[in-house]
């Protein structure tokens, strides 16, 4: 039971990586003063090390979004606030400077978000945009920059490279522009790469290669890779250690096959229930998740999750369950007092 | 009004900035109540509309008390034998006249207090006129569509594409005997085509939008899609238009009294008119001209702040 | 015409009626150039020649990546986008040649559910607004209890009573969604077309709706079109799957047959791109990735449209000759499985092998 047998560390034991990002009680807060407070991010703690690839999962609302944003130190200044602790190779990013923080960025920790058409300049070249990334984190000179650009284009699987770096967004499609993104945060060859829904806007054939390439970046270069995604999917191919966020809250860690093998959490056992599946034989009805995240209950009044939790006891509503350790598989953290037996097809439920 | 000199590019410039002003607040209703409850939670706290709105409602007020607040009858020639032809045309100010009177002896302070009923009388009706000509003919070219769509269009490009003010004075003038009713006309014809454009331009964005297919896919027939539907969720950045153009047409009302195509009929004070009365005295006695002209600007300041302020306040973009 | 009718009638004794049949659909959208003049440049040929027939009581899902036109097909079937060429039979009549109050009318019976649950309700109108608008239009109010039918309609979705009062933007993602189904039972219809229904929702709550729409099909003998780009959904619905690339089918089939034996090379590529919730299977399958993207609708490739993509292609047919939906003549594909592929035989048996 305690084995492992995944090239995965089970999040507990210390792994003989250095982590190389640690996020430690993180939790953001919006509105306050006269506006209601909303905690949208509420202590949450993980670590990612070099060539490792750790997920983040939810659905819209659960703070995944915002956990990242909040690393990369990109919040809008005014109307939140951020406690906790994120270091970066030991440094402490939340208290780092304006200035110290844009050297990092791009450089060192780069990010790729949901909306690649947002995220680039509609008015400068792909070329340029690619470049002066290296112009400016890597002191490179022009043609230097111009030439390393073409390679990157090129190494992102965007064809015929030279032509593409003179033309504009929005001439490229969908895939292409993440693609192009993709391209801009490797630039530098960052260490740590965070990625917020990077596939979702796009269709799965094109989210296929895009995938097949952060894999092989991860294997390659040791990037350390934070993945954010709603998609269980994705999570399952990709991702070597997987954090289930609810309510701002991480409900369940674990390697991914333990996870998928046997959820223990009624909210992942739920979110497993609810999907599809092309490889299964079809008939039968999915078994969704009751209710919606607008049901959710504070987390100081006991578990957010009760009220749409087929699981729940009486406990659930009076007590707030911590993440800790499960005792039944110990090969990982579990926020749940009630959860779900190990033996996935069993229905019964432990007492 | 200084840039409407130069011709049609100007004209240009005006259509784009009424189309981006249809975009950026034609989406505005994507959350119903909520949105206006966001916006008027923002505009309480926002000293600028606070601003504006304070100057309108004391604005407002005077108007309604005018005949209570004026010390003195406007039109009567209280100070007429202090009038001096020759030496001395305008009477100073003197105990129970602190601002003097004008050149026909009647008291300034009165008259500017009693203007402001006709000011604003010409700033709403023209707007209402403008406004009515404008949703008639918005309604029917992002409505109806097709040839009926560009044969309007293309007459409010021409329109728009004269300098307003121009425009304003040729209808104006067209009439042989001024009055106040002919300067609301003319300034109530200058705004149909920015109002007819901008409502055309939130149409056209609602015509495409999701709930009107869902409606034309119910089965439901083309006019209530129209005035059901796409005119309800177009009228908020027509409405902001409004408070703006109110500013604006109470200046031009002024400009057109002031070139004397106003109501010659000066026992009934207007603050534009006041202003070209005073243009003799201009040398010697600027302070006739100086008093209704605070006034003026004052108020259309008073609704551009307001109007700027609730722009902002629905557009979504800007929200926090 | 007559012919149809006939067909449908010999039909019936031993399969259900055809409800819908779509008979050549092309939808091209012309790119316009010059300001008041508009000269006509090109066309978009976001549909391109569409054959298919729902049978009364199924669910036909169709499925392909954006760009593929299967909204605008969606679209065209209802005539809420008219069709450059073609039929669609609805019932016996054809709709496209139909024209205002005849058409109107015939839209009690045929609605949508749309992708965007928020933008496709009106923000200004309560849900009972909502929901009478549709009935007032065909004269469904007349009678007295049209309030207990409003009533009735939010208890098939699954919504409490006191939400007829509400304003759209009162509601979760799903409750709207909710709300855009009953207005479109509230006219009683016999066929939905469902573009996208579940995929601007969260996975917990996709699967209540997709269950909400198995129970509503059963409970009210409706017909479905559904169309995603999700696969995974598509299957888990439909009796029949059409899947499209670029404006045409390219492999029509049961569901079940369709993932037993994929036939058309992009069919297999959309497959094995899919991600599976499951560690296991994500680490042994093998994947075929495609390269490059979508060529433009505007300027579609040569022959089989898929072949600048395709991993088979071969040197001759497959960039001259544009393949037809046809039926292979093997054992292993059940009846009905059409694939427009010339090559699909040899690749099915293996003979042509796949460039890596």
């Amino acid at each position: 039971m305690t084995t492992t047998t995944s090239h995965a560390s089970p999040p507990a034991a210390s792994g003989s990586n250095q982590p190389l990002l640690e996020v430690e009680d993180l939790r953001v807060t919006f509105g306050g003063r006269k506006g209601p407070q909303f905690t949208a991010v509420d202590g949450i703690s993980f670590s990612v090390a070099p060539g490792q690839t750790v997920g983040l999962v939810g659905e819209s609302g659960c703070g995944k979004s915002v956990t990242s944003l909040a690393i990369m130190n990109l919040l809008p200044g005014r109307g939140n606030k951020v406690t906790g602790s994120v270091r970066f190779d030991g440094k402490e990013l939340l208290t780092l400077g304006d200035a110290a923080m844009r050297d990092l960025r791009g450089a060192d920790l780069a990010m790729i978000f949901q909306d690649p058409l947002s995220s680039l300049n509609p008015v400068v070249p792909l070329g340029v945009q690619v470049s002066e990334v290296l112009q400016r984190h890597r002191r490179m000179k022009k043609p230097a920059a111009n030439k390393r650009s073409e390679e990157l284009l090129g190494k992102v699987g965007i064809p015929d490279p030279t032509r593409r770096l003179n033309e504009y967004p929005h001439q490229l499609s969908g895939g292409m522009r993440q693609r192009a993104l993709i391209a801009m945060a490797l630039a530098c060859e960052p260490r740590m790469l965070i990625a917020d829904e990077p596939t979702t806007a796009l269709d799965v054939t094109i989210q296929a290669q895009i995938l097949a390439l952060l894999k092989e970046l991860v294997e390659e270069s040791g990037t350390a890779l934070m993945m954010i995604t709603h998609d269980l999917g994705v999570v399952a191919g990709l991702c070597d250690e997987v954090n289930v966020l609810y309510g701002g809250r991480i409900v369940e860690r674990a390697a991914r096959h333990e996870l998928f093998a046997t959820p223990r959490h009624p909210y992942t056992g739920g979110l497993l229930a609810s999907i599809p599946r092309l490889d299964l034989p079809r008939g039968g009805r999915l078994n969704p998740v009751k209710g919606s995240v607008a049901d959710n209950i504070p987390w100081d009044e006991g578990c957010a999750f009760a009220p749409r939790c087929n699981s729940v006891i009486d406990v659930c509503t009076q007590k707030s369950p911590d993440l800790a350790p499960d005792e039944a598989t110990s090969d990982r953290l579990l926020r749940c007092h009630n959860p779900l037996t190990t033996d996935a097809s069993d229905s019964t439920q432990e007492a | 009004m200084s840039e409407n000199t130069s011709g049609s590019r100007w004209g240009d410039k005006k259509k784009a900035k009424i189309d981006s002003l249809a975009k950026s607040t034609s989406k505005k209703d994507d959350e119903g109540v909520s949105l206006l409850q966001s916006a008027w939670r923002r505009l309480r706290t926002d000293v600028v509309f606070l601003i504006g709105a304070t100057i309108i409602v004391l604005f407002i007020l005077l108007a309604i008390f005018a005949p209570w607040i004026a010390p003195h009858d406007p039109s009567a020639q209280l100070l007429l034998d202090q009038v001096r032809p020759q030496t001395n045309p305008v009477p100073g100010p003197q105990e129970g006249f602190p601002l003097g009177a004008d050149p026909a002896g009647r008291d300034l302070l009165s008259r500017l207090i009693v203007g402001s009923q006709q000011t604003l009388i010409v700033g709403v009706f023209a707007t209402l006129g403008g406004l009515l000509g404008g949703l008639t003919l918005g309604t029917l070219a992002g409505g109806i569509g097709g040839w009926v769509d560009s044969a309007i269009m293309r007459v409010v490009d021409v329109m728009l594409s004269i300098p307003s003010l121009l425009m304003a004075f040729s209808i104006a003038a067209v009439f042989a005997n001024p009055t106040q009713w002919t300067v609301i006309l003319a300034i109530a014809i200058i705004q149909v085509p920015i109002f007819a454009r901008l409502l055309r331009g939130s149409m056209l964005a609602q015509r495409h939008s999701d709930h009107v297919l869902a409606a034309r896919s119910l089965g439901v027939k083309p006019a209530p899609i129209v005035f059901r539907h796409m005119l309800p969720n177009s009228l908020g950045p027509v409405i902001v238009q409004a408070t703006l153009v109110l500013a604006t047409s109470i200046i031009d009302a002024a400009a057109l009294s002031f070139l004397g195509l106003g109501n010659p009929d000066d026992r009934q004070p207007e603050w534009g008119q006041m202003l070209g009365k005073a243009q003799d005295y201009f040398n010697t006695y600027p302070h006739l001209a100086f008093y209704p002209a605070i006034c003026i600007i004052i108020v259309a300041l008073g609704f551009t702040l307001m109007g700027e302020s609730l722009r902002e306040a629905l557009d979504p973009k800007s929200r926090r | 015409m007559t012919q149809t009718a006939n067909d449908a009638e010999t039909d019936s004794g031993a399969e259900p009626e055809v409800l819908l049949d779509v008979r050549g659909l092309k939808v091209h959208f012309p790119i316009k150039s010059g300001i008041i003049f508009g000269r006509v440049t090109g066309y978009v040929y976001a549909v391109d020649g569409i054959d298919l027939k729902i049978r009364r009581g199924e669910t036909y899902g169709l499925v392909g990546e954006s760009g593929c036109g299967k909204s605008t097909f969606g679209r065209a079937v209802l005539q809420l986008e008219e069709p450059t060429a073609g039929e669609v039979h609805f019932a016996g009549k054809d709709l496209a040649s139909m024209k205002g109050e005849e058409l109107r009318k015939q839209r009690q019976h045929m609605q949508m559910v749309f992708q965007d649950p928020l933008g496709s309700l009106d923000p200004r109108q309560t849900v009972e607004q909502l929901l009478l608008e549709g009935m007032r239009a065909h004269g469904l109010t007349k009678n007295r209890d049209s309030r207990q039918r409003l009533i009735d309609l939010l208890e098939a979705v699954g919504l409490p009573r006191n939400a007829l009062s509400k304003y759209p933007h009162e509601f979760s993602g799903g409750q709207r969604q909710r709300i855009g189904i009953a207005r479109a039972l509230a006219v009683d219809p016999e066929l939905i077309v469902a573009d996208e229904p579940v995929s601007a929702l969260d996975v917990s709550v996709q699967a209540q709706v997709v269950n909400l729409m198995q129970d509503l099909q059963k409970e009210f003998g409706l017909t479905y079109l559904v169309i995603a780009h999700d696969l995974a959904v598509v299957r888990h619905m439909s009796d029949r799957i059409g899947v499209m690339y670029l404006g045409a089918l390219v492999e029509e089939s049961d569901a079940d047959d369709l993932y037993g034996h994929p036939l058309h090379p992009y069919t297999r590529a959309l497959m094995s791109a899919v991600p599976v919730p499951d560690p296991l299977v994500e680490d042994t399958r093998e994947q075929i990735l495609l390269q490059g993207d979508l060529p433009s609708p505007a300027n579609p490739p040569t022959g089989c449209r898929f072949h600048t993509r395709c991993p088979w292609a071969q040197a001759t047919l497959c960039d001259t000759e544009r393949p037809e939906l046809r039926e292979l003549e093997t054992v292993e594909t059940s009846k009905g499985h059409r694939v427009a592929c010339h090559y699909a035989e040899q690749i099915l048996s293996g003979e042509i092998q796949r460039r890596t």
